[in-house]
């Protein structure tokens, strides 16, 4: 069961289309004053293999849609997996029944109409890849190959999944707004486990992308599987201790997403973020910039009109370390007295630039510290910054790696490690919405035996 | 009404219509010579949710999710489709998508049994219409009232409620007929406190399988708003954690994530079999201290991570996974308990028709010993009490985990002094129990609020222990 092609999508999307104008014209037969509402669907592929034998194949196909109806400043929402006529007509229902008990609100409202995206642009993001069952388990099984051959201490799999999808997705308001776009996204991953002596360790590593084209090679993301796990083995703890910490950059990513929750509007008006209260404040070094690029052709997180209707724009969160705006949809905007960003649903393709320095460089800029490669659990108080969370990763002494290290935690607080960024190396080598390079910061307290 | 086959046969199969004959063909298509087991997994979920802010009752939604997911096996392979559209022909396409993995054959025959539930650990109701709605509304405004009467310091309060109703099938070519109707409700409370410009969060909340007079039992969800502003207020006076590895004592009730992290997801069947865990081929092994004995039990009445029985139609058991110290099981599934030739605990879970089932935990508790929690904090000279946890996480290969203090007060010369500011906490799930060195005699499982992620799932779960003392374990604060 091949998934769908390109004929079938502009089918689709008149289909989705026409939802959409029901459920709109079903508020208002319902009283509504205003609604919005989206609806989708995706079909899609996944097998896993395992030891070089096919371990599941999967074909997804998943269906969706939801409405908010207003009543002046009162709304209520509803959502179904079910598209017929009928469910339509329900889910108006449910969604008015709710309306009848919420209270008013004054920032309950539909963006301002001349927000609204008017043109959706193509932003290049569907790529379906006619794959057959066969061929994407050859494609995986090659991947893990790579991977288990890679050195003699890969003594085991957890295998290698492909995946491919197509969806689509038309959202629309009571303003006339209406949009809507098919987008593909494929992935492969591989991860495998090493041993040495009694102790096991694993690894993985994976590669995503709108075209299937634009995918890493399966044999190299194999091999970076195996080499992450690798070099994992013999991993020793450290002794409770001060030091500066590089964040690889796939793991720096993670700072970034705590950058963007703590200027959500959401964690702004609820008091809940460190960052209250620092618009236009100097929050990072002058060097680091930070923007967003919604229309990035091919971006993963790419979206021509945000989750209010309203039309998406680049812009910059931080300029010569000096946060530039916060990141708002229409009703956090309304509650903190703002017009919204274009950010209902949250950032699209963030980046850091880059800086000058390559990994080599970076630990030669570090000396004596830890570099971490892998954080676990969710140690990061959003209301105070504070950070505590498990790594591993590997002991630098001198500019040069030592041995892998683990059961270790850092903890700081975010924002005086943000203030404390010394470095952004130019090191982003790995596949997603969110670029930056690894991350030196000058000071961490690392806990451990 | 309340058999719950009939229910979902009322609910699912009349809809969209589905008779005897109509399932016997879809089971005889799924099934051919080459495939070992088969199930169809029907499911028809309604969710109602209210969010009240700013003393205003802003949000509410209500959804509905239906579907079926149809699996072939054949060997350690899976076929599997699903579908959210009922009729017959949708179904019959997504079973020959799933049979596709075991080549050639012939349609098999398969008469569908009936294998009637004979728990019941909760009622199959539907929480969503146990209140009106406008006193779900007026519940919540009286937790918000009762935060903020609690405490002038409290600035904001977040409060929800969710309900659902989750209506399952079960068709398996062993013979399988089986449904579970579950009740989930949940009810959360969340505030900011502020003194001095330091700002602070707590959380608290509860759930259970019943109906919505849980909270009102007792005032039950009151409790739960004067528990939030408590935590915040708490945290206003912490000052940094210490760092380093110390002994910790740990209280009774939410502090058993540990035993979810640190040995439950490492004794999941499908990691074992594979050979991916730490604790596999150490069955009969000292893996704990004398006196632990951890168990994994979905038979408790209205827990949250308790089920009639699992998504596979198994029903759910009291499974002993470490007896006095020593590893005596793992927790299985239908596909890993046939392939490494076990029995299968009624730990076959999924997140929805439209995911695989695997081994997934239930409720995971540590059973009482008998010391007086009193005299546990009194044996340390120096360290750490940590009461109440946010997440976990474990790598089950190395065995490391960790998990996150909400609440924590460093001990002095056998006293409590002063609160520390939340600090991760990370261990060796192998080893850690075999530090255990004092067991209290305060069992007491958490508040039912629990959510467990794998493999991009998330199912309720249950944690619980009794107060203990480990001596040596990692505590990742600032303060050297």
């Amino acid at each position: 069961m091949p998934i769908l092609t390109t004929e079938d999508t502009a089918e689709r999307l008149a289909r989705l289309q026409q939802i959409i104008e029901d459920l709109l014209k079903e508020a208002r037969r319902q009283g509504a004053s205003a609604a919005e509402a989206s609806v989708g669907g995706s079909a899609g592929l996944e097998v896993a293999v395992r030891l070089g034998e096919v371990e599941t194949v999967e074909h997804t196909r998943d269906n969706g849609l939801g409405i908010t109806l207003y009543f002046g400043h009162r709304r209520g929402s509803a959502s179904t997996s079910d598209l017929s006529p009928a469910a339509v007509r329900d889910a108006v229902s449910a969604a008015r029944a709710i309306a009848e008990h919420t209270q008013d609100d004054p920032c309950a409202h539909l963006a301002p109409p001349e927000l609204m995206a008017t043109e959706i642009l193509d932003l290049d993001l569907c790529h379906p890849w006619a794959i057959e069952v066969e061929q994407a388990i050859e494609l995986a099984v090659s991947c893990e190959d790579a991977a288990r051959t890679y050195d003699p201490r890969i003594v085991n799999s957890e295998g290698a999944s492909l995946s491919t999808h197509l969806g689509i997705h038309v959202a629309g308001n009571t303003h006339g707004f209406i949009g809507g776009y098919p987008t593909t996204r494929h992935s492969l991953n591989c991860a495998v486990i090493g041993q040495d002596g009694e102790l096991m360790q694993r690894d993985y590593w994976w590669t995503t992308a709108r075209a299937s084209s634009d995918l890493d090679a399966a044999r190299a993301v194999g091999e970076r599987a195996a080499e992450r796990t690798v070099a994992r083995l013999g991993a020793r703890r450290l002794g409770t201790r001060e030091a500066p910490v590089l964040f690889r950059a796939e793991v720096a990513t993670g700072l970034l997403r705590s950058l963007v929750s703590a200027i959500n509007g959401a964690s702004l008006y609820r008091r809940s973020s460190f960052l209250l209260d620092h618009l236009g404040k100097s929050i990072f070094p002058e060097f680091v910039r930070i923007h967003e690029q919604p229309h990035l052709r091919r971006g993963l997180s790419s979206a021509p009109y945000d989750g209010d209707g309203v039309a998406t724009r680049a812009k910059d969160l931080v300029r010569d370390g000096v946060l530039q705006t916060y990141v708002l949809d229409t009703y956090s905007g309304c509650r903190l007295g703002m017009p919204t960003t274009g950010n209902a649903g949250g950032v699209r393709n963030l980046t850091i630039e880059m800086g000058e320095l390559d990994r080599t460089a970076l630990l030669r800029e570090m000396g004596t510290g830890l570099l971490v490669t892998e954080l676990m659990g969710h140690g990061v108080n959003a209301v105070t910054g504070d950070y505590s969370r498990g790594a591993s990763g590997f002991w630098v002494e001198n500019g040069e790696i030592q041995y892998p290290v683990e059961e270790i935690t850092i903890a700081g607080n975010l924002k005086q490690m943000f203030a404390g960024l010394v470095a952004v190396g130019n090191d982003c080598d790995f596949p997603g919405s969110t670029r930056t390079g690894s991350w030196l910061i000058d000071r961490m307290t690392i806990a451990g035996e | 009404m309340n058999d719950p086959i009939a229910i979902a046969r009322d609910s699912i199969l009349a809809p969209a219509g589905l008779d005897e004959s109509a399932l016997d063909r879809l089971l005889g298509h799924l099934t051919s010579a080459a495939v070992d087991a088969a199930d169809i997994y029907f499911q028809y979920s309604r969710l109602q949710s209210w969010v009240l802010e700013d003393g205003i009752l802003k949000d509410g939604n209500f959804s509905i999710e239906q579907g079926a997911g149809l699996r072939a096996v054949s060997g350690e392979k899976t076929g599997f489709a699903y579908s959210d559209e009922l009729q017959l022909p949708a179904l019959l396409e997504a079973a020959t998508a799933a049979r596709a993995i075991a080549r050639g054959g012939r349609e098999g025959q398969v008469r569908i049994g009936q294998a009637p539930t004979k728990q019941r650990l909760y009622e199959p109701l539907n929480p969503i219409g146990s209140l009106p709605d406008a006193d779900k509304v007026a519940l919540l405004q009286r937790v918000d009232a009762e935060a903020r009467r609690a405490d002038p310091r409290v600035r904001e309060v977040v409060a929800s409620l969710v309900a659902v109703q989750d209506t399952v099938l079960v068709l398996a070519d062993d013979g399988t007929l089986a449904a579970d109707v579950r009740p989930l409700v949940r009810l959360n409370v969340s505030v900011i406190a502020e003194q001095d410009g330091r700002r602070e969060q707590g959380s608290s909340g509860g759930g259970a399988r019943a109906d919505l007079g849980y909270f009102l039992v007792e005032d039950r969800a009151l409790t739960f708003a004067r528990e939030a502003v408590r935590l915040a207020l708490v945290n206003l006076d912490a000052v940094a954690a210490p760092a380093g590895t110390m002994t910790v004592v740990l209280g009774s009730g939410w502090p058993g994530v540990l035993l979810h992290e640190a040995v439950g997801h490492g004794l999941e069947g499908d990691f074992n079999r594979k050979g991916s865990s730490a604790f596999a081929g150490r069955l009969g092994q000292r893996v704990a201290a004398q006196g632990v004995t951890v168990v994994d039990d979905g038979t408790l009445p209205g827990r949250r991570g308790s089920l009639n029985l699992d998504d596979e139609g198994t029903p759910t058991q009291n499974t002993v996974l470490i007896e006095d110290g020593i590893l005596r099981g793992y927790m299985q599934d239908k596909l890993n308990a046939r392939l490494t030739g076990t029995t299968p605990t009624g730990n076959g879970r999924r997140e929805s028709y439209a995911h695989l089932p695997m081994p997934r935990m239930t409720n995971t508790y540590m059973l009482a010993g008998e010391r007086d929690p009193e005299e546990i904090i009194a044996s340390v000279d120096k360290g750490l009490y940590a009461v109440n946890f946010g997440g976990g996480q474990v790598d089950i290969t190395s065995g490391k985990f960790v998990f996150s203090a909400s609440e924590a007060y460093l001990i002095e010369k056998g006293r409590i002094t002063r609160p520390v500011k939340g600090a991760t906490l990370i261990g060796n799930g192998p080893d850690v129990l075999t530090r255990v060195s004092l067991i209290g005699n305060d069992l007491r499982l958490d508040e039912g609020v629990g959510t467990c992620g794998k493999e991009g799932q998330s199912v309720p779960v249950g944690v619980g222990q009794p107060t203990l003392r480990i001596d040596g374990l990692t505590v990742g604060g600032t303060s050297q």
